[in-house]
């Protein structure tokens, strides 16, 4: 009995070897959606797409059952480095500094990088060149993007770089950009959303999807490339492209540029080995990155305090009103500040800039000032409320009995006292403004930290940019920490 | 407008509780009027209705701009001891800041803080704070001059001073109107003194009068309380 238990559950290994093969977790963003990796709409539990496609094939080969792995598309590489998954495809572009920092398959994939713009300007803006003090839209961290950066010195274009590949052409019809720059799968998926675009067909640069996995996974990377060149012989590739509506005449010849270097030269579309040292790279990468990182620690700073004035600002009327106006409008003013302190900023922040496009069309930094600006104003007036309510009653009697009517009683009494009062918290609220602006990134808004987060992708580690990052923010809020400390001790209110 | 104060009937209720049942008062251009009685006799209450801080529930009140110095004086705490004198003058009767200057430096002179005129609140003793606080009543020249306790947080020697300059202030034609806990002070220093319990006037007239030969049982209490509590300190 025991005997045949045994032989049982030998068979059932033998016969069925992917029950019992570790998952094959492989990384992709469904935020990139169709055609790439997207919640299937029928069943938001699984996905679809020909990246999804290629994922089950391979996986399928290997033996393995495939497992899906939720990433963000900026943090592929890092995460592949960590281990977070065995292989990722999710629109991964081919660069030299990728194949320098996780092991990358042979390309599958060949993609055109196209400019789109609106109708009316079909004529006028057919090249980068055209686009001369214009702002240009794209992803960020993605070849367009550097394109773009490349065009900003040669043809004086504005490089703008989002989160995203939807806003970018939804902002292009509002106005907000002239032009796209994005490769043509994406160009086209926007092109059947929208109406009034129109995309150039001529290439601009010409890029490839690879598979990652992590720098030492050369060996997993080798049959992801054996089964990658077998799925190009036998049609796989074409079937799974053209069900999406991406086949077209460069897939062939991509193809046979890969089977034939795979032939003659295994290296040729593939280099193989172990990274250098990133920590090293980011180093010499550091003066070139330098730069660009001390203006975007300007626009935090001139971000930062031009919000926080508006918030100082409006935090005064909205303190005022709850202090001294009437019951009406001490209700709108406490829903006010209720609403903005209950709801995350980031929301808030998106609701400006996009939600009333419509509405008014307002630029990415004036929208993020503004934004930010109104969010603490509902934390700015809380401050100031209670500093108000903490002015000994005596003080406004004293006033009174002088003959200060209520308004100069609140100017010269009332008003610095409180200041005083609130000045301790207003510096930590400063400093977290700070550091909240750097949400404004979602707005196109090239700040510190989204700076860093540009260098960090560009070079594929986090150590050195992070770093620097941290001391730049260290710089602005410490000083500001240190004078409001010097202030408060001048002003030390005595206690009776 | 006449410098005479004239109270008549006046009462007021905190809830259930009568604080002041029908207080009639009269004070006339240098007279210094002492208030006094224990604590919850009425009598803050009275300076603060004059003052205006608070409304009587009933009573007819003749009263001339009132200056107040209050117990704990409630100094501006934000401004040194010149800038808490000229506010008024400044905001108030919209005077120049040299003018308020000039005439808070002779106040300051006149009351001995004169080199205290830089210092903030919490830089000055309770003596200096008081006679800073006198200062910034007096700079609009009210012709009634209102003190809560205004000997509370003072020793002994500076207790003579400001008797010797309230006097001074009546002399100049102005009319003082105090409260005190202090027996010997009033009998020193005021020209009259007003007996209060339980929101009534229970006597009134010199005070060597009234003080030496105590007509009335809630005087002797009020004399006797005063006795234990200074032994007791």
């Amino acid at each position: 009995m025991i005997r045949l238990a045994l032989l049982t559950s030998l068979l059932v290994c033998t016969v069925t070897p992917a029950l019992g093969q570790p998952p094959l977790r492989w990384g992709g963003d469904s935020e990139g959606g169709a055609p790439f990796v997207e919640a299937d709409p029928a069943d938001p539990s699984t996905m679809v797409g020909f990246d999804v496609e290629i994922a089950e094939h391979i996986a399928a080969q290997l033996g393995r059952p495939a497992r899906f792995v939720q990433i963000a598309y900026a943090s592929l590489d890092q995460s592949a480095r960590r281990g977070d998954f065995d292989i990722g495809l999710s629109g991964i572009e081919d660069s030299a500094g990728r194949r320098a920092s996780v092991a990358a398959s042979v390309p599958y994939y060949e993609f055109r990088e196209v400019i789109t713009v609106r109708e009316g300007d079909r004529d006028r803006f057919r090249s980068l060149a055209d686009l001369r003090g214009r702002r240009v839209a794209t992803l960020g961290g993605t070849m367009a993007y550097d394109l773009l950066l490349q065009a900003e010195r040669d043809d004086g274009i504005t490089a703008v770089s989002y989160d995203d590949d939807v806003h970018p052409y939804s902002d292009l019809l509002l106005g907000r950009v002239d032009a796209v720059l994005l490769d043509h799968v994406l160009a086209e998926r926007a092109m059947r959303r929208n109406t009034g675009l129109v995309t150039h067909p001529e290439a601009v640069a010409v890029g490839h999807y690879i598979i990652i996995a992590a720098p030492e996974q050369t060996a997993l990377r080798d049959r992801v490339d054996d089964i990658l060149r077998a799925a190009m012989r036998d049609g796989t590739l074409e079937r799974i492209f053209r069900k999406w509506g991406c086949w077209n005449e460069d897939q062939p010849a991509l193809y046979a540029r890969v089977l034939g270097a795979a032939a003659t030269d295994p290296s040729a579309t593939a280099p193989a080995g172990v990274p250098p040292g990133t920590v090293g790279r980011a180093w010499e990468a550091l003066p070139r990155y330098l730069p660009s990182l001390l203006s975007a620690a300007v626009v935090t700073l001139v971000l930062s305090c031009a919000a926080m004035l508006l918030a100082v600002v409006l935090g005064v009327l909205i303190a005022t009103g709850r202090v001294y106006g009437d019951p009406v409008t001490r209700a709108v003013l406490t829903v006010y500040v209720e609403v903005m302190r209950g709801t995350p900023v980031l929301l808030q922040l998106f609701v400006i800039y996009y939600g009333l496009a419509g509405v008014v069309r307002l630029p990415a930094f004036i929208a993020a000032l503004v934004g930010l600006g109104l969010n603490y104003a509902a934390y700015e007036s809380e401050i100031y409320r209670s500093a108000l309510e903490a002015v000994p009653r005596g003080q406004l009697e004293a006033a009174r009995v002088l003959g200060l009517t209520p308004l100069q009683t609140l100017r010269l009494v009332r008003a610095p006292q409180a200041f005083r009062l609130a000045l301790a918290p207003m510096t930590n609220d400063f400093v977290a403004l700070l550091k909240d602006s750097s949400l404004v990134s979602v707005l196109t808004v090239v700040e510190l930290t989204k700076q860093t987060q540009i260098f960090a992708t560009n070079i594929g580690s986090w150590l050195v940019p992070g770093l620097l990052c941290a001391l730049l923010y260290l710089a602005m809020s410490l000083p500001l920490s240190h004078l409001a400390r010097r202030l408060e001790d001048r002003w030390k209110v005595a206690t009776p | 407008m006449s410098a005479t104060l004239r109270v008549r009937g006046l009462r007021l209720w905190r809830g259930d509780r009568q604080i002041l049942a029908g207080i009639d008062l009269d004070a006339s251009p240098g007279e210094v009027v002492a208030l006094m009685g224990l604590s919850g006799s009425g009598k803050t209450t009275i300076l603060r209705i004059l003052a205006g801080l608070e409304r009587a529930d009933a009573g007819d009140i003749q009263v001339p701009k009132a200056g107040m110095v209050f117990q704990y004086h409630y100094l501006f705490e934000h401004l040194t001891a010149m800038e808490n004198v000229c506010l008024a003058p400044m905001y108030v009767q919209r005077q120049t800041r040299a003018q308020a200057e000039a005439r808070a430096g002779e106040l300051l002179g006149e009351l001995g803080v004169g080199h205290r005129a830089d210092a903030l609140p919490r830089e000055l003793s309770g003596g200096e704070a008081q006679r800073v606080a006198i200062a910034r009543a007096l700079a609009v020249d009210p012709p009634l001059l209102l003190l809560d306790e205004p000997t509370a947080s003072l020793d002994p020697a500076r207790r003579n001073d400001l008797g010797d300059a309230l006097k001074a202030l009546a002399a100049s034609g102005r009319t003082l109107l105090l409260t005190s806990h202090d027996d010997d002070f009033v009998r020193d220093f005021a020209s009259r003194v007003v007996i209060l319990a339980g929101g009534r006037m229970v006597e009134q007239g010199d005070p060597r009068q009234v003080l030496e030969y105590a007509q009335h049982e809630e005087t002797r209490e009020l004399l006797q309380v005063e006795r234990q509590r200074k032994l007791g300190r």
